[in-house]
């Protein structure tokens, strides 16, 4: 029987150093060919798809406690600055969008942009979800609709192939 | 009114800033040692590229622009009408990195501009 092994810290950083030939030459599936960083492939597009979403919805909590400034005079911004800092919404929120930016970061080490970036692109979906399960939010049919064409959008930008942009 | 004041801030400053991190890193050269020591010294060389803290100042800018706008708009609107940065960005990469941009990647962009007007018009 096949052991999946997690790659040690010598081996992601070989994996790394490797990334760019990889990118030449792209895989089937857009990952490294060996078993082993699958697994850790779908648990961290699992992370950005949902950290990235969730930071978004605590900030619009923390930030739907806050307020927003009535004149936009200079003492009303000054409070709204104090009142986020104090927010434990707002901290959780960016801890969220720093778990995605960690995510993001990591498996791009070994995968392919074309596979995660397309992958990443439910995040807009998964928002709106949070809204209407988490926050309440009344999500009209029409923007549903919209989101599933953004959504179709970033996923074709994603296939496009980082490094087809030449110079000019 | 405010709100498309606040979408042109996170998109420009927020696309504007990762373009100048962009150049920066090409200034700094590709990351090849991934080792903690290594990285951290990465970090320090590409802090000491001014590129770097512009690029740095107009994403504060565009995170405060979005908390802004969470707080008069919904999270399920905000979030979607900011992905018409893939537009800007493509717009800036062609016109500041003179990169060439493929036509499929033109037609995503131009979907999901179709699909921020959606998200836009859905707005009560």
């Amino acid at each position: 029987m096949a052991i999946h092994r997690e790659p040690s810290a010598l081996g992601l950083y070989l994996r790394a150093r490797t990334f760019e030939r990889q990118c030449k030459g792209q895989s089937r599936n857009g990952m490294n060919d060996s078993p082993g960083p699958h697994l850790k492939t779908y648990v961290l597009i699992f992370f950005i798809v949902l950290f990235a979403p969730l930071g978004n919805v605590l900030l619009s909590k923390g930030m739907k406690g806050v307020g927003s400034a009535k004149n936009w005079v200079p003492s009303d911004i000054f409070h709204i600055l104090a009142s986020i800092i104090t927010s434990g919404y707002i901290w959780l929120g960016i801890a969220c969008l720093l778990t995605f930016f960690v995510a993001y970061m990591l498996v791009l080490t070994w995968a392919d942009y074309s596979y995660v970036q397309p992958a990443s692109s439910f995040s807009y979906a998964v928002v709106a979800m949070l809204g209407y399960f988490l926050l309440g939010e009344a999500v009209p049919p029409l923007r549903w609709i919209g989101i599933s064409v953004i959504c179709v959008g970033v996923f074709i930008v994603g296939h496009t192939h980082p490094r087809t942009a030449e110079k000019a | 009114m405010l709100e498309f004041l606040f979408l042109f801030i996170i998109v420009t400053a927020g696309t504007g800033g990762e373009l100048c991190v962009s150049r920066a890193m090409k200034v700094v050269g590709e990351v090849h040692d991934f080792r903690p020591a290594a990285v951290v010294r990465f970090v320090f060389r590409a802090m000491r590229v001014g590129w770097m803290w512009i690029g740095i100042a107009m994403m504060t800018l565009a995170f405060f622009s979005l908390l802004a706008m969470l707080s008069i708009e919904n999270v399920s609107f905000v979030v979607p009408v900011t992905a018409l940065s893939y537009a800007a960005g493509a717009l800036g990469a062609m016109l500041f990195l003179h990169e060439r941009i493929c036509p499929q990647r033109w037609l995503g962009v131009a979907i999901v501009c179709a699909g921020v007007t959606l998200v836009w018009l859905s707005r009560r």
